[in-house]
C-alpha cells in the first residue's frame, strides 16, 4: 500500500514493557500507513495499546518501554535510526502531538504567548517579531478571537475548549506534516467536542496534514476519520475505510465493539453479542437466583399509595463559590434552580445535561447528601428529609439506594467485598444471623454476575466493570425500591458499559425497581429510560417521553444537544 | 529490608538492655570511681571488661549507651503516640465536620506551627518543670519531656489527617455509606480512619526520628532527662565537658549510637513510604 | 490579589495576638512575679505595695492590654535575673543571632536548591546518588551532634578554627558585626555550617522530590513532544513550577533556623539571643522568655508574609484572583 507519497509507514512494529513479572507486549506486529490529508482513527478500549503506538512514533515511550522490532518510516526516513537530537528536530517541526487533557497540557506559569513563541522559534529560524506575528496567525487559525489580548493571558484564564485550541496551535507551531492526537476530546463536553473535531478535520484538509486520532470513542471515529484501525490487546485486528468498519465489520471483536455502542436512532431491548471482550468475566455463566422465592424478592410488591415512587417539588440549592463577609460580595452558583418532577413506580426516569448542569446535585439532594435550601422531596408517598439522620428517614433510606460514577472510589479498599455488600444488611438488621447474611451476599454476587467466590476478595482485585457490579450488589442489599444511578457507566469501556446496562435492565424487570438514571450520554439515555428531563444551568428545560423527546424535541437547547450527538 | 534489620537490631539490643548489658549502670555496687574515665579496651590503659571504656563516674560506656538508648526509644515512641493520638482525633474531626470546629482547630495548629517545634518543646518542658515541686522534678522529668514533645508534635498529624480526611470523605464510598444511612461516628471509624492511617503512619516514622532527636536535644541542653538515669542526649551532654581533655569516647560513642538509631528509623520511614505508596507497587 | 494580601496580613495579626496571649499567660503560670522581683526576705507590706505598683490586682483583661501596649513598644519589663530591661538585652544580642542565621540561610538556600535541582535532573548519575545518600545521613544528624563533630574535627584535632565564642567583632553604631574581620569569619563559619546543615538537606530533598513530580506533569510531556530542548524544559518549564511549593517550605525552614540557633548557640557558646533564652528557661526568667517568644513569632510571621508576596509574583493564578 505504501506509495511514493506516503507520509508515515509503520511496519511490523512491536513494543515491549519489561517488568518484574516478565515482558508485556504492549503492541505486536503493528502495520499502519498514512497519506497527507488523511485522518486515520486508531480505536480500541483501555489497555489495547493504542496510545503506546503514538508515543513510539515520536520516541516518547514511557520507561521501561522499548521498541523491540519493526520500522517507522516518516516521509521515507527511518525514525528509529535517528539520535536524540535529530529526533527532537522531528518532534514539533515535522510531527505534532495533542494530548487528552487541556487542563494539564499547558504550563500554568507561562503566558500563552511565551509558550507559542518559544515553540515557533525552536522550529523556525525567525525573529522575535515574526514569531509574534506567526503566534497571532496560529491563534486565528484555531479560532481564537482577540488573539493579541489572548497572547498575554495565562492558561487558567481559558476555558477547557479554548485551552485545547491553544494546545492545537502549539502542535501546529512548527508547521508539522503529521499530527498525532491522543484522545483530544475525551475531557471535553459534547458541544465543545464537536467544535474541536471540526477544527482538526478542517486543519487537516486545508493544510494537507496527516492526522492520527487515537480514541476509545466510536462516535469520534465516525465523525472525523477517513480510515480506521481497530486495536485489541496490542494488535490491530482490522483496518479499513470508516464506512466499511462501521457498517460491515469483519473481525468478531469489531462486530462486538460496534454492537455495544448504543445506537442514537432507535431503542434496543438489550445489547446483543457484547461478550467477546473480557473473556475472564464469566458474566453469562454465573448462576442467577430465582427472585420470586429468594430473600431479595421478598418485598417486590411494595407499592407507593399514589403510584408515584419519587417526586420533588421546587427544589433549590446554591453553592457559595467565593465567600466574603458581606453578602453582596459573595459569589454563588445556583446549582439547582426550582426543579420539579415525579417518577412513577417501576419507571426509569432519565436526567441529562452537560457537566455543571446540576443533574448530579439533584440526585445527591434526593438521597440526602446535600440539604436543599427549599422545596420538598417525597419518597413512596412520604415527605422525607434524608439529610437528617433520624428514625423516620431510615425507612425511606432503605427504599432508596444509589450507584455511583467512579468504580474506583466508590468501594472502600480496606474492606472485603463481603463486608462492603453486607453493610446495609447488617446495619438495617435485615438478616436473622451472620450465616444468613453471608449466604445472601453470596447470592447477590452471583446474581450480578460476579460469582460467590468474590466475597472473600478485596476491591482492588477487580476491574472497573466488576467493581461496578459490586456497587450494584451493595445497592441491592437493602432491598431498595428505587435505584439512583449517577453516570453509572461513564467511566467504563463501551463493551463493559453494554454489559452493565444489560444487567441494570434485567434487575429492574425482575425486581420492579424504579430508577433515576443520570447521564450526559444521550444514546445511553435513549436505551435506558422511559421518560427524560433535560437540565441546563440548574433548571429543567424540557420533560418528555423518551421517544417523543428524541423524535420531536420542543426546547431549543434539547434540539442543540441532539444535533451534537455523533451520528453513525 | 536492611533498614528493618538495623532498626529491629537496635530496638532489640536496647530493649533487652537489662539482660544483655554487661553491667547495670544504676547499681552502685557495680560501679567504682576508681574505674572512671578508662579508655576503650583496645587503647592503652583500657580494661577488657569495659569494651567502650567508662565515663567520669566509672560506669561502663556500652551498658549506659544500651540503657540510654532504651530510654530514648521509649520516650520517642511515647511522645509520638501522644502526638499522633491527639493529632489524628482532632484532624479527623476537623476534616469531617468542617465549619467552625475545623476553623478553630486549624487556626490553633497554624499558630502553634509559627513557633518552631524544638523551641516550643523547650518552653513547655521548662514550664512543666517549674510547675512541679522541686523534689519531684527529677522523677517526673521523663513524663514532662514526653508531654512536651507530644504536645509539640500534634499539628503535623492533625494537618495530614485533616487533608486525608477531606480527600477521603469526598470519595464515593463514604457517600455510599451515608446513603445507606450509617451514623457519622460509624462512618469515621469504619471507613475514614482505616484509609487515612496510611499517610499518618508514614509521618509517624519521620516523627519518631524527630522525637528521638528532640528528646536528645532537650537532654543535651540540660532541660530533659537528668544524669541519674541518663538518655543518649544526657550522656552526650556530660561527655561534651570532657571532649577537650581528650576523653573523646565519653561523648562520641553515645553520639554515634544516637545517629545510628535515628538513621535506622529514617531508613525505616523511607522504606515504609515506598511500601505504602500504591503508585510504586 | 489585594484581598489575598489583606487576608494574609489579618491572619498574621491574629497569630501575633495569640502568641502575645501565650507570652502574657507565662507571667501568671510560671511562679509568682513578686517573689521573682524582691526575693525571699521582703516584708508582707512590701509585697502588697509591689503588687499594686505592678498592677497585678487589676482585672486580667486590663493587665493583658497593658502588656500588649508595652510589648508593641518593645518594652517587656526587667529581667528577673539580671535586673536590666529585656529590650536592651535583646538589642545587644540580636546582631549575633541575625548574622548567624543570615549566613546559614544563604548556605542552606544556595547549596540546597542547587544540589536539589542537580539531583532532580541527573536522576541516575553517581554524584546524584551519593548526594542523596549523604542527605539521608544529614537528616539523621541532630544539630548538636553536627556541632560537636565539627568542633572535635576542626577545633580540637586540626586546630584550624576556634571552637566557641564570637571573635573579631566590629561595632557600627549599636550593631556589632563579625563580617568585617578575618577572625569574625573564622568564628562564624563553624556555627553557620552546623545550623544550615539540617535545613540544607531538607531543602535539597524537597526540591528534588518536587522536580521529579513536575517532570511527570503533562505539560512537560507536551513540551517534549514539541521538541523543546532539555535545557528549556528543565530550567524554564520545570524549575519555575518546582519553586511554587518549595517556597512555602523554605519560609518555614528559615523560621526553623531561628529555633535551631538556640542549640547551635549553646554548643558554640555564641552570644546570641538563643543562648540568652536557654539560660532564661533554666532560671524561669519569664520576661526574657516572653520577649523571645514574641520575637521568634514575629520573625516567622514576617518571613511568611514575604513568602506570600513571592507567591503572588510567581504564580499568575493567585495574582489574577481566584485561588
Amino acid at each position: 500500500m505504501a506509495t511514493e507519497n506516503t507520509l508515515l509507514d509503520v511496519a511490523n512494529l512491536s513494543i515491549q514493557f519489561p517488568t518484574r513479572r516478565g515482558i508485556i507486549d504492549a503492541a505486536r506486529d503493528i502495520n499502519i500507513n498514512l497519506q497527507p490529508g488523511e485522518v486515520l482513527g486508531l480505536v480500541g478500549e483501555s489497555g489495547a495499546g493504542k496510545s503506546t503506538i503514538g508515543n513510539a512514533i515520536v520516541n516518547l515511550l514511557e520507561k521501561p518501554g522499548r521498541i523491540s522490532n519493526g520500522s517507522i518510516k516518516f516521509q521515507g526516513q527511518e525514525l528509529r535510526e535517528l539520535d536524540d537530537d535529530a529526533m527532537r528536530k522531528v518532534r514539533g517541526d515535522r510531527i505534532g502531538m495533542i494530548f487528552q487533557d487541556p487542563q494539564t497540557s499547558l504550563n500554568p506559569l507561562l503566558r500563552i504567548g511565551e509558550q507559542l513563541t518559544e515553540t515557533i522559534k525552536k522550529s523556525l529560524a525567525v525573529s522575535d517579531k515574526e514569531a509574534h506575528e506567526r503566534a497571532l496567525d496560529l491563534l486565528v487559525a484555531v479560532g481564537i478571537t482577540q488573539p493579541e489580548a489572548r497572547l498575554k493571558a495565562y492558561p487558567h484564564q481559558f476555558s477547557g475548549g479554548m485551552r485545547q485550541r491553544v494546545v492545537i496551535a502549539l502542535a501546529l507551531a512548527g508547521e508539522p506534516e503529521l499530527i498525532i492526537a491522543d484522545e483530544p476530546t475525551t475531557a471535553l463536553d459534547v458541544s465543545i467536542q464537536a467544535q474541536i473535531l471540526d477544527l482538526i478535520k478542517d486543519l487537516c484538509k486545508t493544510r494537507n496534514l496527516g492526522v492520527i486520532i487515537v480514541t476509545h470513542d466510536i462516535g469520534v471515529i465516525a465523525n472525523i476519520a477517513d480510515r480506521v484501525a481497530v486495536m485489541y490487546r496490542g494488535a490491530i485486528v482490522e483496518t479499513g475505510p470508516v464506512n466499511q468498519i462501521l457498517n460491515s465489520p469483519q473481525h468478531p471483536y469489531t462486530t462486538s465493539l460496534i454492537a455495544a455502542v448504543p445506537p442514537t436512532d432507535r431503542k434496543l431491548h438489550r445489547f446483543n453479542s457484547v461478550d467477546y471482550i473480557d473473556g475472564s468475566d464469566s458474566s453469562n455463566e454465573a448462576k442467577r437466583i430465582d427472585v420470586s422465592t429468594h430473600w431479595l424478592g421478598e418485598q417486590n410488591d411494595l407499592k407507593s399509595p399514589d403510584g408515584v415512587a419519587v417526586s420533588v417539588n421546587n427544589l433549590k440549592l446554591s453553592f457559595v463559590l467565593q465567600n466574603a463577609i458581606f453578602k453582596r460580595n459573595r459569589k454563588t452558583l445556583q446549582a439547582v434552580d426550582d426543579v420539579s418532577f415525579s417518577i412513577a413506580d417501576g419507571e426509569t426516569f432519565g436526567l441529562v445535561g452537560e457537566s455543571g448542569s446540576g443533574k448530579s446535585t439533584v440526585a445527591r439532594l434526593i438521597v440526602g447528601l446535600h440539604k436543599p435550601q427549599s422545596g420538598q422531596i417525597r419518597v413512596m408517598g412520604n415527605e422525607v428529609e434524608l439529610h437528617k439522620q433520624d428514625e423516620k428517614s431510615l425507612a425511606a433510606r432503605r427504599a432508596l439506594q444509589m450507584i455511583f460514577q467512579d468504580p474506583y472510589s466508590s468501594l472502600n479498599g480496606r474492606l472485603k467485598v463481603l463486608d462492603i455488600v453486607a453493610e446495609p444488611i447488617r446495619f438495617f438488621k435485615m438478616a436473622s444471623s451472620e450465616k444468613q447474611t453471608r449466604s445472601i451476599v453470596q447470592d447477590l454476587l452471583d446474581h450480578v454476575g460476579l460469582g460467590a467466590a468474590a466475597a472473600m476478595r478485596y476491591p482492588h482485585e477487580f476491574s472497573g466493570g466488576q467493581r461496578q457490579r459490586i456497587s450494584i450488589a451493595r445497592a441491592l442489599a437493602s432491598r431498595p425500591r428505587i435505584l439512583i444511578c449517577d453516570e453509572p457507566t461513564s467511566a467504563l469501556d463501551v463493551s463493559i458499559q453494554a454489559q452493565i446496562l444489560n444487567l441494570l435492565k434485567d434487575l429492574q424487570e425482575e425486581l420492579g425497581l424504579t430508577m433515576l438514571f443520570i447521564s450526559h450520554d444521550l444514546p445511553v439515555v435513549r436505551q435506558m429510560c422511559d421518560k427524560v428531563a433535560v437540565m441546563r444551568s440548574g433548571a429543567i428545560c424540557e420533560i418528555a417521553e423518551t421517544e417523543t423527546l428524541f423524535e420531536s424535541p420542543q426546547h431549543e437547547y434539547t434540539k442543540h444537544l441532539l444535533e451534537l450527538m455523533p451520528k453513525m | 529490608m536492611i533498614a528493618a534489620f538495623i532498626t529491629i537490631a537496635c530496638v532489640l539490643a536496647t530493649m533487652l538492655a537489662p539482660w544483655i548489658a554487661p553491667f547495670n549502670p544504676f547499681d552502685p555496687t557495680q560501679i567504682s570511681l576508681w574505674d572512671g574515665k578508662l579508655p576503650p579496651s583496645w587503647i592503652e590503659g583500657g580494661q577488657a571488661q569495659y569494651i567502650l571504656g567508662t565515663d567520669n563516674q566509672g560506669r561502663d560506656m556500652l551498658s549506659t549507651i544500651l540503657y540510654g538508648g532504651r530510654l530514648s526509644i521509649i520516650v520517642g515512641i511515647a511522645a509520638v503516640c501522644l502526638g499522633m493520638a491527639l493529632g489524628v482525633i482532632l484532624g479527623v474531626i476537623s476534616g469531617y465536620f468542617g465549619g467552625a470546629v475545623d476553623a478553630i482547630i486549624m487556626r490553633i495548629a497554624d499558630i502553634q506551627l509559627t513557633i518552631p517545634g524544638i523551641l516550643l518543646a523547650i518552653l513547655i518542658n521548662g514550664i512543666g518543670r517549674t510547675l512541679l515541686p522541686l523534689e519531684m522534678r527529677e522523677d517526673f522529668a521523663i513524663y514532662v519531656v514526653i508531654f512536651a514533645i507530644g504536645l509539640t508534635d500534634w499539628p503535623q498529624f492533625a494537618r495530614v489527617t485533616r487533608g486525608a480526611t477531606l480527600v477521603e470523605s469526598q470519595k464515593e464510598y463514604v457517600q455510599a455509606a451515608r446513603v445507606i444511612g450509617l451514623p457519622r461516628w460509624l462512618i469515621i471509624v469504619r471507613h475514614i480512619l482505616p484509609n487515612v492511617m496510611r499517610p499518618v503512619l508514614v509521618i509517624a516514622t519521620i516523627g519518631l526520628a524527630l522525637a528521638i532527636i528532640s528528646e536528645a536535644t532537650l537532654s543535651f541542653l540540660g532541660q530533659g532527662i537528668p544524669p541519674t538515669t541518663p538518655s543518649l542526649g544526657t550522656l552526650i551532654r556530660v561527655g561534651n565537658e570532657y571532649l577537650f581533655s581528650g576523653l573523646w569516647w565519653i561523648t562520641l560513642f553515645p553520639a554515634a549510637a544516637l545517629v545510628v538509631l535515628v538513621f535506622a528509623v529514617n531508613l525505616l520511614g523511607d522504606w515504609m513510604r515506598d511500601a505504602l505508596n500504591p503508585k510504586l507497587r | 490579589m489585594l484581598s489575598h494580601i489583606l487576608r494574609r496580613i489579618a491572619q498574621s495579626i491574629l497569630v501575633m495576638a495569640a502568641v502575645s496571649l501565650i507570652s502574657f499567660s507565662l507571667f501568671n503560670f510560671v511562679g509568682d512575679p513578686v517573689n521573682n522581683m524582691v526575693g525571699q526576705e521582703a516584708t508582707r507590706e512590701d509585697r502588697v505595695r509591689i503588687r499594686q505598683e505592678l498592677g497585678l490586682d487589676d482585672p486580667i483583661f486590663t493587665q493583658y492590654t497593658r502588656f500588649l501596649g508595652n510589648a508593641i513598644q518593645g518594652d517587656f519589663g526587667l529581667s528577673y535575673r539580671i535586673k536590666r530591661p529585656v529590650s536592651l538585652l535583646i538589642k545587644e544580642r540580636l546582631p549575633a543571632t541575625l548574622e548567624l542565621v543570615f549566613v546559614s540561610a544563604v548556605i542552606a538556600l544556595v547549596v540546597g536548591i542547587g544540589a536539589g535541582v542537580y539531583t532532580g535532573i541527573k536522576r541516575n548519575g553517581w554524584l546524584s546518588k551519593s548526594i542523596l545518600s549523604t542527605s539521608l545521613v544529614g537528616v539523621s544528624l541532630p544539630t548538636f551532634i553536627i556541632g560537636i563533630g565539627l568542633i572535635y574535627l576542626f577545633a580540637v584535632t586540626l586546630r584550624w578554627l576556634p571552637s566557641s565564642g564570637r571573635a573579631g567583632v566590629v561595632e557600627i553604631g549599636w550593631w556589632k558585626t563579625s563580617f568585617l574581620t578575618v577572625d569574625g569569619w573564622r568564628s562564624i563559619i563553624l556555627p553557620a555550617i552546623t545550623l544550615s546543615l539540617f535545613q540544607l538537606t531538607m531543602i535539597l530533598r524537597l526540591v528534588r522530590a518536587e522536580m521529579l513530580e513536575v517532570m511527570q506533569a503533562d505539560y512537560i510531556k507536551f513540551a517534549r513532544a514539541r521538541g523543546l530542548s532539555e535545557r528549556s524544559i528543565n530550567f524554564v518549564h520545570a524549575l519555575k513550577n518546582t519553586l511554587v511549593p518549595v517556597i512555602t517550605i523554605i519560609g518555614l525552614n528559615i523560621g526553623g533556623l531561628i529555633a535551631f540557633s538556640v542549640i547551635t548557640e549553646t554548643v558554640f557558646q555564641w552570644p546570641g539571643t538563643g543562648l540568652m533564652f536557654i539560660q532564661a528557661v533554666d532560671f524561669a526568667d519569664v520576661p526574657i522568655m516572653a520577649a523571645y517568644l514574641c520575637f521568634v513569632a514575629l520573625v516567622f510571621v514576617l518571613v511568611n508574609l514575604v513568602v506570600d508576596l513571592l507567591y503572588v509574583v510567581i504564580d499568575p493564578r493567585i495574582r489574577m484572583g481566584g485561588r
